[in-house]
């Protein structure tokens, strides 16, 4: 058969050609210990927040085309309570910061203050959430709910939808330092609070384009 | 759906004891985090304050100058809250994040230029009035 | 009538007895049919006792072999329902003119071209596209699962989900009447009011979480778990294109979702997304629905692409022509597909720029697809060819896709697309692309990957017949609707008045019977193998001398693909090992480190489908209350932390060992 030591030439339409040079002995063709196969949990939750990166810029570009249909109804600088966006907006910001001392106790496997910044955490989300709803419940109030205008259906959906993922973080928040609480900072849990911690800071990403886009932009002329 | 930890390789704990446990994830550090949030309120305040003070005269101004900030507080929370760089994930995380860059401004421009076309040849009477005054928009007739 | 008491609208929904189609014969015929062939395998099931088999082994399995199988077995399934809908739809437009008004109303005839064109992209190709990427990739890069396999499993019950709503539908209600995209303001809430839209919209919904998880996960996979050695420049082709089509569905996908979602909200909810009035613009969501709409199709054609390479240079036993530029062509083709969709409402009104722009995009997008055929055809060129019925699937592939391609080249420019959109000429091309490549490809990768499946080969002589039924079936098929779309015919018509024009659909009539027999040949391959499995045992695991890793283990794989992770050198890392008179290790075995099995992804999928169904009929408590049970119990889940076990060292070595044994046996 083959001779195991020659190198493997190729031929093809373009000439030939040398594959590897084969080391003395042959080539070894199978790995004889348990592969270390690397984790995939990070890279993986990266691209679902890519996938949802891109539901979001659908979501902006349908505001950005619909964002001025005020269909004889309220606009954007009558609405908007930039104070309480500013507000809104700090403590989403807040909860960033909160969440990233929380990481750095979990590098140093400091479980109580890691589960105190997350409670911390979860405060301040919960609280961006409560000025969200307050302001949604006014704006209905005054009738300016989202089935008024294409305007206000593209408002509501672009930051309903950010609310309902901060909704989620805040649910899934929960659980993990329960399972924190009960099986200590293992690897999976660690990968677990790495993830939501990606998703938050994400949230926070998209916000910044809800209040300039939405928000600041819409106020102006 | 919360992210499933499936690992194949089970190296967590039962293993700890053979070798250093490794870092999972990028390493953060206190003056990242810190550098980050206070730009970021900087950032943040600076748009606030040229809308709500009316600094400049027109508007297409502030919306150009507010984007642009935006567009760098969301590089600063990329580089100092989610750790990016060109390493992590075998540079994957930054390919996979630069096409979806590509393809969420391809999306969002190609949205409003193809959009803004349709409505102008398409329809006459919805195209966007120069003032946002509800009366300049006769009612939509069926 | 009585009116109905308000308790049962609250129990109920809108769902009452009118849903279940008593005064519709056919439907009544179909149901008859299906209920009793369900029947008749549910108590075969029950008579040999597989279900607990077909519990742990399938339903509940993890390994992405049997899940890719699962999609193979869905599509197929699905296939059948979706060609019956084709098949009604040629003898209608055959026999209907003047006063002969067929036997398919408006009401009727829109829901099957609706149901036909939804059932073939995202119940047929799709889960045959997933399945087979599923099925061949790991072992192709030398993994032993891919890198979220519960997820996997997961993933293939919400497609099926998916597919169970769209066929409850025939039964329960009725389907949508706007064409398998649902362009508003016809799938609006004023102009289609009844459930067949919202079927449409959960359907999707729920199988395109499975998909867009599916995409991620296979992403992963080929990111992290390719064997050592394996560069990028060194992975077969075909899991390039799994690589460049799972990074589109994880790109492509969410557009689908937001665009349906704010449909739905229209819908539900009364905002003015895509309504004609209060500010909606319609225009939107065509805009919308064809960013991910042309993506879609390369999405189906990429893995197509990548199966012909691998097929063409095993039947050919040759090397493939020019790796590198594949490599290129398929991901400058991933690249430029976002930058055409435009070109799908030419006639929209966007006008002469932007319409310049597409038209041109379009045009360049077809060159890197030529690159591919000449590559296909430089291995030929003095290869050894063999005329598999694998092989012959792609000779007719190259001549069809060509042709195909060239009339998408032809509706690229703006002005003949003027006269041409949704006439049969558009018909035409995308069936004959479609078919002509992804079909094919399919068919070539079904037939090719088979052996490596169940452990046997196929009989060649009813695959070359099911081949050439297609391939001449085909042409018969949608070379008239070419001419007709010239003519001026448009699609979507149950009925016409010109009588010059039957020949043509009579021709195309006959075209679809000679398909059907292709289906029914196919099915009898299936069949005839099965009953002579022990003669046309693959015993050697490589039954065609292939190139790729996948056919260094046995056929069917054991559970863990490799007792040992290969070391890889070379492109056609398989063909170098036996350049190199490779042997396998008969000893040093390890335990092997494999996931559990779990049924959490049926239960979860299963709650998401009756979640779907309660939204469909207004059933507002079960909706609420299924959704609250998913979310639940996904979080139950999480607790769960021992998803794995370990297979003894005695069983790898009782595996490998029974292999040897059956190479020795057979040569």
């Amino acid at each position: 058969m083959a001779d195991t030591t020659a190198p493997l030439h190729v031929t093809g339409p373009t000439g030939t050609t040398t594959v590897d040079d084969v080391p003395p002995g042959g080539y070894q063709f199978h790995v004889t210990e348990e592969p270390h196969v690397p984790n995939g949990t990070l890279l993986g939750f990266w691209l679902y927040l890519m996938s949802d990166c891109l539901i979001f810029a659908c979501l902006f570009a349908a505001y950005g085309v619909l964002g001025r249909e005020y269909a004889g109804g309220p606009t954007g600088a009558e609405l908007f309570e930039l104070p309480l966006v500013a507000l809104n907006t700090s403590f989403l910001l807040l909860s960033s910061i909160t969440y990233g001392f929380a990481m750095l106790q979990m590098q140093q496997n400091k479980v109580s203050a890691m589960q105190i910044w997350l409670a911390i955490t979860w405060a301040f989300g919960a609280a961006f959430l409560a000025v969200e709803l307050y302001e949604f419940a006014h704006l209905i109030h005054e009738g300016a709910g989202p089935t008024r205008s294409a305007f206000l259906t593209s408002f509501f959906s672009l930051v309903g939808t950010h609310g309902l993922h901060v909704t989620f973080g805040l649910i899934w928040l929960i659980v993990l330092m329960l399972q924190v609480s009960k099986h200590g900072l293992i690897t999976a849990n660690k990968r677990r609070l790495m993830c939501l911690s990606m998703f938050w800071h994400f949230l926070d990403v998209v916000w910044i384009g809800v209040f300039t886009f939405v928000y600041l932009m819409g106020t102006l002329p | 759906m919360s992210a499933q930890d499936q690992t194949m390789n089970g190296h967590g704990d039962t293993h700890d004891g053979h070798h250093h446990e490794e870092e999972i994830g990028p390493h953060a550090t206190l003056g990242g985090y810190l550098t980050g949030f206070v730009l970021s309120v900087f950032l943040t305040a600076i748009p606030f304050w040229l809308v709500m003070g009316n600094v400049f005269d027109r508007s297409s101004t502030t919306a150009v100058a507010i984007l642009l900030i935006g567009a760098v507080q969301i590089v600063v929370h990329m580089i100092y809250f989610l750790h990016m760089n060109a390493k992590s994930e075998g540079g994957w995380n930054m390919l996979s994040l630069m096409f979806t860059l590509v393809l969420v401004v391809i999306t969002l421009s190609g949205s409003l230029w193809v959009m803004y076309h349709l409505n102008a040849n398409m329809m006459p009477h919805m195209r966007p009035p120069a003032q946002s005054s509800p009366v300049s928009l006769p009612a939509r007739t069926q | 009538m009585p009116e109905r008491s308000e308790l049962a609208n609250m129990i109920f929904g809108r769902l009452t007895w009118e849903a279940i189609p008593y005064h519709e014969p056919i439907l009544l015929a179909t149901f008859a049919v299906v209920a009793l062939g369900g029947l008749v395998v549910v108590g075969l099931l029950t008579y040999f006792r597989v279900w607990g088999y077909l519990w742990r082994e399938w339903f509940t399995s993890i390994d992405h072999k049997k899940i890719g199988i699962m999609y193979v077995v869905l599509g197929i399934v699905m296939l059948l329902r979706g060609f019956a809908d084709a098949v009604m739809m040629r003898i209608q437009q055959a026999v209907a003119f003047g006063d002969n008004l067929g036997y398919l109303p408006p009401h009727h005839y829109d829901q099957i071209f609706t149901a036909h064109g939804v059932i073939m992209i995202f119940f047929v190709a799709m889960p045959l596209v997933t399945g087979l990427m599923n099925f061949v990739m790991p072992l192709q890069i030398g993994a032993r699962d891919v890198a979220f396999p519960f997820l996997n499993n997961f993933s293939f019950w919400m497609t099926t989900g998916g597919a169970i709503l769209v066929m409850m539908s025939l039964f329960v209600g009725e389907f949508a009447r706007t064409g398998w995209l649902a362009y508003p303001p016809l799938s609006g809430i004023l102009a289609s009011p009844d459930v067949g839209v919202d079927y449409y919209i959960w359907a999707l919904q729920i199988a395109g979480v499975g998909t867009v998880l599916s995409g991620i996960n296979l992403l992963v996979t080929i990111v992290k778990m390719r064997a050592p050695g394996m560069t990028l420049m060194r992975m077969p082709i075909f899991t390039w294109t799994a690589l460049c089509t799972n990074a589109l569905i994880v790109a492509a996908f969410p557009v689908l979702t937001a665009a349906v979602t704010l449909l739905a909200l229209d819908r539900y909810v009364g905002t003015h997304f895509f309504t004609v009035e209060q500010g909606g613009s319609a225009m939107m969501y065509v805009n919308l629905i064809w960013i991910w709409g042309h993506p879609e199709v390369y999405i189906l054609v990429l893995p197509a692409f990548g199966i012909f390479s691998e097929v063409v240079a095993t039947f050919c036993r040759k090397r493939l022509f020019g790796y590198a530029s594949m490599v290129y062509a398929t991901v400058v083709i991933t690249v430029l597909s976002y930058l055409v969709w435009l070109h799908h409402f030419f006639t929209m009104g966007s006008g002469a720029s932007v319409n310049s722009f597409f038209g041109i995009t379009t045009m360049i997008i077809s060159i890197p697809t030529g690159a591919k055929i000449f590559n296909w055809l430089f291995t030929m060129y003095h290869g050894k060819i063999r005329f598999e019925p694998p092989m012959l699937w792609t000779i007719g592939f190259m001549v069809t896709f060509v042709v195909g391609g060239m009339t998408g080249v032809l509706l690229a420019v703006p002005p003949a697309d003027f006269s041409l959109h949704n006439s049969l000429f558009l018909i035409a091309h995308f069936h004959n692309v479609i078919i002509g490549g992804v079909l094919f490809g399919l068919m070539a990768g079904i037939t090719y990957w088979f052996p490596k499946a169940f452990g046997y080969r196929l009989v060649s002589s009813w695959g070359k017949a099911s081949f050439w039924f297609w391939f001449v079936g085909f042409y018969f098929a949608f070379m008239p609707l070419y001419w007709l779309g010239m003519l001026g015919v448009t699609r979507r018509m149950n009925h016409f008045d010109d009588a010059s024009l039957q020949i043509w659909f009579q021709i195309a009539a006959f075209g679809a019977l000679l398909i059907a027999i292709g289906i029914a040949c196919f099915l009898i391959q299936l069949v005839v193998s099965f009953r002579r499995r022990e003669e046309l045992r693959d015993t050697t695991g490589d039954p065609w001398n292939g190139r790729t890793l996948e056919w260094s283990t046995s056929s069917p794989p054991p559970q863990y693909n490799f007792a040992f992770t290969p070391l890889v050198h070379d492109a056609d890392a398989w063909w170098q090992m036996k350049q190199y008179g490779y042997r396998r290790p008969l000893e040093g075995f390890k335990p092997i480190h494999m996931p559990k099995g779990t049924a959490a992804g049926i239960v979860l999928a299963g709650l998401s489908t009756v979640c779907g169904f309660a939204l469909i009929w207004h059933i507002w408590w079960l909706a609420i209350l299924s959704f609250g049970a998913t979310i639940v119990s996904a979080i139950i889940h999480t607790f769960n932390y021992k998803r794995d076990y370990y297979i003894p060292t005695e069983e790898v070595i009782r595996t490998e060992a029974s292999r040897t044994q059956l190479m020795a046996g057979h040569g």
